[in-house]
């Protein structure tokens, strides 16, 4: 336990030095739905009301780009600069690691959404939901499930140099068909159904019944199992695929 | 107790043998030196001792355990100063020391580290600042703020100033003096014979010789003579340097030549090294 809030402090420390790595992946989706909700939160989108619309577009969107995007990156670079093998080499445990890691990430992601329902309150008048119990279930759910993808992603890029590249040509088309800015509704059909097959446009439908509908998680179990299998499917990937040592040379 | 025992020691990378058989073990205590050029599986030898790698073959005991086995008890009482590898860019050197001893139960106070390796004055300073020196030296108090028994150290020095690789070896030599037991391993001859009590050389995945730096000079004929004929460099190694050089400078005076750059010396680590690792060269 003081292994994990050891290392918990100096990810965090990590984390905020890290000032690229804190703007894309923390800032960006606030900054997003400042300038979004700006300019066309005033109207419905697919019959919901603007600003709730996109703050459940930007919270899926944020639980990309932090929980998945930002930890894949992070680690990527600790293991090709060779930092993972010298921890390695420490008496840390690996899983007290990983764990420290993990609960970072999605501390981070957690504040920056506490931070844009914040924003639509006070800035944008949408009402704190109903069901805080079923909002805080969607936000683990989707951070723990993209953080086990994010891992599970490690295995799969193969340079520091390219990694950037590789995620983020993976998440932000993934947002963009997922409706997390505006609605797929009139997108291709082949993208709209690459994008139902994806956890991200399940977990900003959630989030919407959520925070639009006041419904709770308990009437979407469907969607809540679609994010869990790619949950899951990443868990997998990352548990055969994770490397501590550098890939390159 | 030994602190490391190696015997047979095999591994191969995708059917190349980095590693063919080696036997060697160190005492407690002793300072012991993998002198080979690069390619000659030293890094390996490393890897497979602090269990980054599993070995193919052979026997591997380091401090009682075998490392392919190792727990974090076993991890807490090894140091291992990588060839390769950065740390935290963001992170002062301070803080780099205070991070590491936090995974240890009983660590040596990063202060104390700090002068140790010598980097008092930069203790404030963020690791990205730092100079290829200065981020050795770092490795180096990261690798000992654990207080560990037994360190490695893959090619501490490479890449240094003169002047740099004379502080290293003064902070190596005061690790030695606080009884740690040390591997290292180096292509410099100087780094190997002035640090270490004894020495294996290493080729193509083989220790060719092994011994202290005196038994290993011994092997060779003691004296060297250099001289230039048209232009070549003849060297011939003796046990018999009067007569030799009698007749060398005899023949030289009746046919009215000059033995151009002639030079006499004792045979050194460098002309044992050379002589072995040249030699059977293909």
């Amino acid at each position: 336990m003081r292994l994990l809030l050891h290392q918990f402090r100096a990810e965090q420390k990590l984390f905020w030095r890290s000032r690229e790595l804190a703007f894309f992946t923390f800032l960006l989706p606030i900054v997003f739905y400042l300038m979004l909700g700006s300019a066309y939160g005033d109207e419905e989108i697919e019959g919901v009301d603007g600003y709730q619309f996109l703050l459940a577009g930007m919270i899926g969107y944020g639980a990309a780009a932090t929980t998945f995007a930002g930890l894949a990156l992070l680690l990527v670079i600790r293991r090709e600069s060779g930092v993972l093998k010298r921890i390695r080499a420490t008496p840390l445990p690996a899983g007290t690691y990983i764990a420290a890691v993990l609960a970072s990430i999605i501390v981070i992601f957690l504040l920056e959404a506490i931070i844009l329902i914040g924003l639509a309150r006070f800035a944008f008048d949408v009402p704190i939901p109903d069901s805080l119990a079923s909002l805080a279930i969607v936000l683990l759910l989707g951070a723990g499930s993209f953080a086990a993808l994010g891992i599970g992603l490690t295995a799969l890029i193969r340079s520091a140099e390219g990694s950037s590249a590789v995620v983020n040509a993976l998440y932000l088309p993934v947002a963009f068909i997922s409706g997390a800015f505006f609605s797929e509704s009139t997108f291709p059909e082949l993208l709209r159904l690459i994008g139902e097959i994806l956890p991200l446009s399940h977990l900003i439908a959630l989030s919407r019944d959520v925070i639009a509908f006041d419904e709770t998680v308990w009437e979407h179990l469907d969607d809540v199992a679609v994010i869990a299998a790619w949950g899951i499917a990443g868990l997998v990937v990352a548990l055969r695929g994770f490397r501590w040592e550098p890939r390159e040379r | 107790m030994r602190a490391v025992e190696v015997s047979g020691l095999t591994k191969a990378y995708d059917g190349v043998e980095a590693v063919r058989g080696i036997d060697f073990a160190i005492g407690s205590g002793e300072v012991f030196a993998l002198l080979g050029p690069n390619g000659a599986g030293k890094t390996t030898t490393v890897e497979v001792l602090v269990g980054y790698r599993r070995r193919d073959g052979g026997e591997v005991t380091v401090l009682g355990t075998d490392p392919a086995r190792a727990d974090a008890r076993w991890r807490a009482r090894i140091g291992v100063v990588p060839q390769t590898g950065e740390l935290f860019p963001n992170l002062t050197v301070f803080e780099h020391l205070e991070l590491f001893a936090g995974y240890y139960d009983d660590p040596r106070p990063p202060r104390e580290v700090l002068s140790l390796v010598g980097l008092d004055e930069k203790a404030r300073a963020k690791t990205r600042t730092l100079s290829g020196g200065q981020r050795r030296r770092l490795d180096l108090g990261v690798a000992l703020v654990g207080n560990p028994e037994l360190i490695f150290l893959d090619e501490p020095t490479t890449g240094f100033d003169p002047g740099a690789r004379r502080a290293a070896w003064e902070t190596i030599r005061s690790l030695r003096s606080l009884g740690k037991t040390i591997l290292l391993t180096t292509h410099y001859i100087e780094e190997a014979h002035r640090l270490a009590d004894r020495v294996a050389v290493l080729r193509r995945g083989e220790i060719v010789a092994s011994g202290t730096p005196a038994e290993l000079i011994a092997r060779t004929p003691a004296t060297v003579i250099r001289y230039r004929r048209n232009g070549e460099e003849v060297v011939v190694q003796t046990e018999d340097p009067t007569r030799v050089l009698h007749d060398l400078t005899g023949r030289a005076l009746g046919d009215g030549l000059e033995l151009e750059g002639l030079e006499v010396h004792r045979a050194t680590l460098e002309d044992v090294y050379l002589a072995l690792t040249e030699e059977q060269a293909e």
